[in-house]
């Protein structure tokens, strides 16, 4: 620490910290365009110009690092006249379009100048002007107002770790843009436009729509993923007007991803589910709540019976803990343990020993500090981008991302290792790490693998990956969504946990949508209660629900073909069932195809809860909006659902009651990601064709489906089979070609299309889609026939 | 998916002239050889650069083409349109200006039927506007293609004219 004084006043700041870092630290304000605490300095805005005594001229704070008995004046005359006279300079080439400006009344130039500026322009000659860019679907640009800081150009550069926009062109001339036509593509691009201190950047959906001063924040927290980012919704009379990344150093830094940030839009789409509604000989009525509720537990009394197995509750990842709570404890008040929330998983072998939750093995913050890290069926930019902001950290610093994945994924980090093939392939992956590794710490192999590993070569990968987790301090390994989706979840798992506790590493999970750790303390599985409390008895799980189909269901936000790892099969089952009652945000023709009652419910912007997220933390937020038409927090009609069918303990006044029973029965419960040995069945590596079932990062949930600008970005994939030109030329198939694609009885036509990330055996087909809809699990063997 | 490599643009000539750039500076920092690797590439490619060449020279140095872009559109000796087969950069700096830069640049607009920054009909010469080129002991000059012509007088013009290709 040193000793230094700023305006008088003596503070200590951090060796080697810079004078606008103390200044900041010390709440002194001193003024700022291009300098930002996340990004490298610049000093080009040269807005931060102070005086230092001794120095002959004033000094860029954000650039001059303290040193001991530096004193400093922030607001000398010699400060200010060189503030002034930057702000002057800044403004010359500023158009003063304020008024028809998105950034009016948040814009830091417009503040500054309220400060710094004065009120007459001594400059006569013309204005420069650049030419607007199309640089996609979420950023609106009005490159005029650019004031050349360069803070997206260093965010994509080194956050988001491809650099789409540059400053081309050299002084008067110069501009900031991607110099040739083409879209900003990556999956935090948004950020740029919080980061754009002027109305250059502004978010193309929220264009000319409210003024700041309008709008009233509340602080909630994002439905995507398992990090739980913490965001400002903002609205103005009853609608959601945007959404922003709210601080919080331990979960999002400073950051949104775009799904975060964009999906607000389906909020206020025209398909939102507006009035109960019940389908009367094949009709569909509007009905008010109570007659709707009665005629469920009416029915439902009917159609099951005292035979409570024959309910199948089925409840997003992405539900809040109250509601996948109460969807549990309504469903088990009816006698039926068939409940679940994991909608894309096909491997469930090893679901009694699954640790109590899915937890990332350490806080969010510890993965930027990792020294090395084994990523296993994981694309985890695309699906928790935040976290992978935090990876792309530690690789900068040095440390060592190895993967073993089904598509050879383009991250945004280097990758020091990678063996990319079929889940089965992935076993053997593992397996042969595992061999590695059981060699270099001369351990005995658990019960079991020896046998299995007589046909285990480990190739040199194989040994690199266990000596680099094994000879780093801080190593992990990670399970991403794929892996928790395919067809081999249980040895990739066993596998895992054995290479993690062989190696000293820590194991984690990357889990599926908002709420998995949520969904599993709150006991929204089968075979264990609130809290991960071991049944004497269990139920059925989300695809035995639909392989056996019951006679009654209920569906919690969620949309079955798009959600469901067997989509034909479960579009079958609710078809057939004498009844199934959906709680819905939205309206659709195949909920209305599926389903007897629609309960209109509301997404996260108009109800309280609470999401667990993958570290373990628990984040309550209250709803924002009125919800519109006749919508109900869904937290409040499974309250009510319960009392309908006169069952104990749903006398709940408010969410917070639910959460504290919950919170209360989960105390004490110790957050570990292991799980006890149980030996794979097999670890070969079996050919044939099979699928790839990645849910594209903007088809995991029914709100992200909706959201337009989302929906007109490159990650939002097309239905297709994707393969690589070798694959297809051994299969006689060219890139266009349509074919049938065969699981067992389903089928569906999807042109081909030429993709070098697919391994050979492999296609990658998209879950989550219309188009794809109609076929089989999410992985496993698959057929294909060139259509004529 | 994936973008389709540019590399095969650039000959295997100028491949092996970058190499040479390359091996003078440390491993890691290729992206010192970007300004000299697109000299090679715009002259290879008849004095300007296209987008897909300066691809390929992002592509060969490990560099996001818009680090390339920038470099290429900062420097004003890079080419981003077709030019002339001869290029006349004219310096109007101010010992060229003070010493009749503005006679040298409305002699040769008259008698190339251009402005500065267009090129001949025929494709044949381009004229430019150019910053000082250090030649102040010799104003006014201007550069034809790599050399240097100082004390330019009208008569001088015409003969440097009438030998050009």
């Amino acid at each position: 620490m040193v000793n230094i004084e700023i305006n008088g006043k003596t503070i200590q700041a951090r060796e080697g910290s810079m004078l606008i870092e103390a200044a900041d630290e010390a709440g002194i304000t001193i003024p700022r365009f291009c300098y930002h605490k996340k990004l490298s300095v610049a000093a080009n805005c040269r807005m931060c110009l102070v005086e230092v005594e001794k120095a002959p001229k004033p000094m860029p704070a954000c650039a001059t690092p303290v040193t001991e008995g530096m004193k400093v004046f922030t607001k000398s005359g010699k400060a200010l006249d060189a503030q002034r006279a930057v702000m002057e300079f800044l403004l010359i080439n500023h158009p003063l379009d304020c008024p028809i400006c998105d950034q009016g009344g948040e814009c830091e130039l417009q503040e500054m100048a309220m400060g710094y500026g004065q009120d007459i322009s001594r400059f006569s000659e013309k204005k420069r002007v650049v030419k607007d860019k199309n640089i996609g679907p979420l950023i609106s640009t009005d490159m005029t107002r650019c004031i050349h800081c360069t803070r997206c150009v260093r965010f994509g550069q080194e956050l988001a770790g491809i650099r789409e926009l540059g400053a081309t062109g050299r002084g008067e001339h110069m501009e900031i843009g991607t110099f040739i036509e083409k879209s900003v593509d990556s999956e935090i691009s948004g950020n740029v436009i919080d980061l754009c201190p002027v109305g250059a950047l502004t978010s193309k959906p929220f264009r000319y729509s409210a003024r700041p001063w309008e709008l009233t924040e509340h602080d909630s927290i994002a439905p995507h993923d398992c990090l739980g980012s913490n965001i400002v919704i903002e609205t103005r009379r009853s609608r959601v007007m945007r959404v922003l990344p709210k601080e919080n150093e331990s979960i999002n830094e400073v950051w949104l991803s775009d799904r975060d940030r964009f999906s607000y839009e389906s909020v206020n789409s025209d398909q939102r589910l507006l009035s109960p509604m019940i389908k009367v000989k094949d009709r569909w009525e509007e009905t008010d709540w109570n007659t709707a509720l009665e005629h469920v537990a009416a029915r439902m009394n009917e159609t099951i019976g005292q035979a409570g197995s024959e309910l199948g509750t089925l409840v997003s990842p992405s539900a809040t803990l109250e509601e996948l709570y109460l969807a549990q404890k309504l469903s088990r008040g009816l006698g039926s343990h068939n409940v679940d929330h994991r909608l894309r998983q096909e491997d469930f072998r090893d679901q009694d020993i699954a640790p109590v939750f899915p937890y990332l093995g350490q806080p969010i913050s510890e993965l930027e500090t990792l020294d090395a890290a084994l990523l296993i069926g994981s694309n985890i930019r695309k699906e928790q981008p935040l976290a992978a902001l935090r990876l792309r950290k530690a690789v900068l610093n040095g440390a060592r991302l190895m993967v073993v994945n089904p598509i050879d994924y383009d991250f945004n980090f280097p990758l020091s290792i990678k063996e990319i093939g079929s889940t089965s392939a992935m076993v053997h992956h593992l397996a042969g790490i595992a061999k590695s590794l059981l060699h270099l710490t001369g351990e005995q192999a658990p019960e079991g693998l020896d046998n299995l590993l007589v046909n285990v070569d480990s190739n040199d990968n194989h040994l690199a990956i266990a000596e680099h987790l094994k000879s780093s301090e801080k190593a992990s390994v990670l399970l991403g969504n794929l892996c928790q989706a395919s067809d081999r979840f249980a040895d990739l798992r066993a596998l895992a946990g054995l290479i993690a506790q062989l190696s000293g590493s820590r194991l984690g999970y990357l889990s599926e949508g908002a709420n998995a750790s949520g969904a599993w303390l709150s006991g929204a599985v089968p075979h264990r209660g609130c809290a991960g409390q071991t049944l004497a008895e269990g139920g059925l799980n989300a695809m035995e629900m639909m392989a056996s189909p019951r006679k009654a269901y209920f569906l919690v936000g969620i949309e079955p073909e798009l959600d469901m790892n067997q989509p034909a099969q479960a579009t079958r089952a609710l078809q057939q069932a004498e009844l199934v009652v959906a709680l819905s945000v939205f309206d659709s023709p195949a909920l209305r195809d599926q389903a007897d009652v629609l309960l209109p419910v509301t997404p996260f912007t108009e109800t309280s809860g609470t999401y667990v997220n993958v570290a373990g933390q628990w984040q309550s937020f209250n709803g924002a909006v009125e919800s519109p038409g006749e919508a109900r927090p869904a937290w409040k009609v499974l309250r009510v659902l319960g009392n309908f069918f006169k069952l104990d303990g749903f006398d709940y006044l408010s969410s917070e009651q639910v959460r504290d029973e919950i919170r209360q029965q989960c105390e004490g419960i110790e957050a570990d990601a292991l799980s006890p040995w149980r030996c794979p069945d097999s670890v070969a590596n079996d050919d044939g064709l099979s699928r790839i079932g990645e849910t594209p990062m903007y088809a995991i949930d029914g709100l992200t489906r909706r959201a337009t600008a989302l929906q007109q970005t490159r990650d939002a994939v097309d239905a297709a089979v994707y393969m690589n030109p070798a694959q297809a030329a051994s299969l006689g198939l060219q890139d266009g070609n349509q074919v049938t694609v065969r699981q067992g009885g389903e089928m569906a036509e999807l042109p081909v299309c030429f993709d070098e990330r697919i391994p050979e055996r492999n296609v990658y087909i998209p879950t989550g889609l219309a188009a794809t809809a109609t076929l089989g699990a999410g992985f496993g063997p698959v057929e294909l026939h060139k259509n004529i | 998916m994936t973008a389709e490599s540019k590399i095969e643009l650039l000959t295997s000539e100028s491949r092996a002239e970058i190499d040479r750039w390359v091996a003078k500076y440390p491993e890691e920092w290729k992206q010192s050889a970007s300004m000299a690797a697109l000299r090679i590439a715009q002259e290879q490619n008849g004095g300007w650069l296209t987008n897909d060449l300066m691809d390929a020279v992002a592509e060969y140095l490990d560099m996001d083409p818009i680090a390339v872009y920038e470099v290429a559109s900062f420097y004003s000796m890079y080419e981003l349109e077709p030019v002339g087969r001869h290029k006349i950069s004219v310096c109007t700096n101010i010992s060229c200006q003070l010493c009749g830069a503005d006679d040298v640049v409305s002699h040769l607009k008259k008698r190339l039927g251009i402005d500065l920054g267009e090129t001949t009909a025929d494709g044949r010469i381009t004229l430019k506007e150019v910053e000082c080129l250090g030649a102040c002991g010799g104003a006014p000059m201007f550069q034809i293609g790599r050399d240097y012509h100082e004390n330019l007088t009208p008569e001088k013009i015409d003969e440097l004219l009438e030998k050009l290709d």
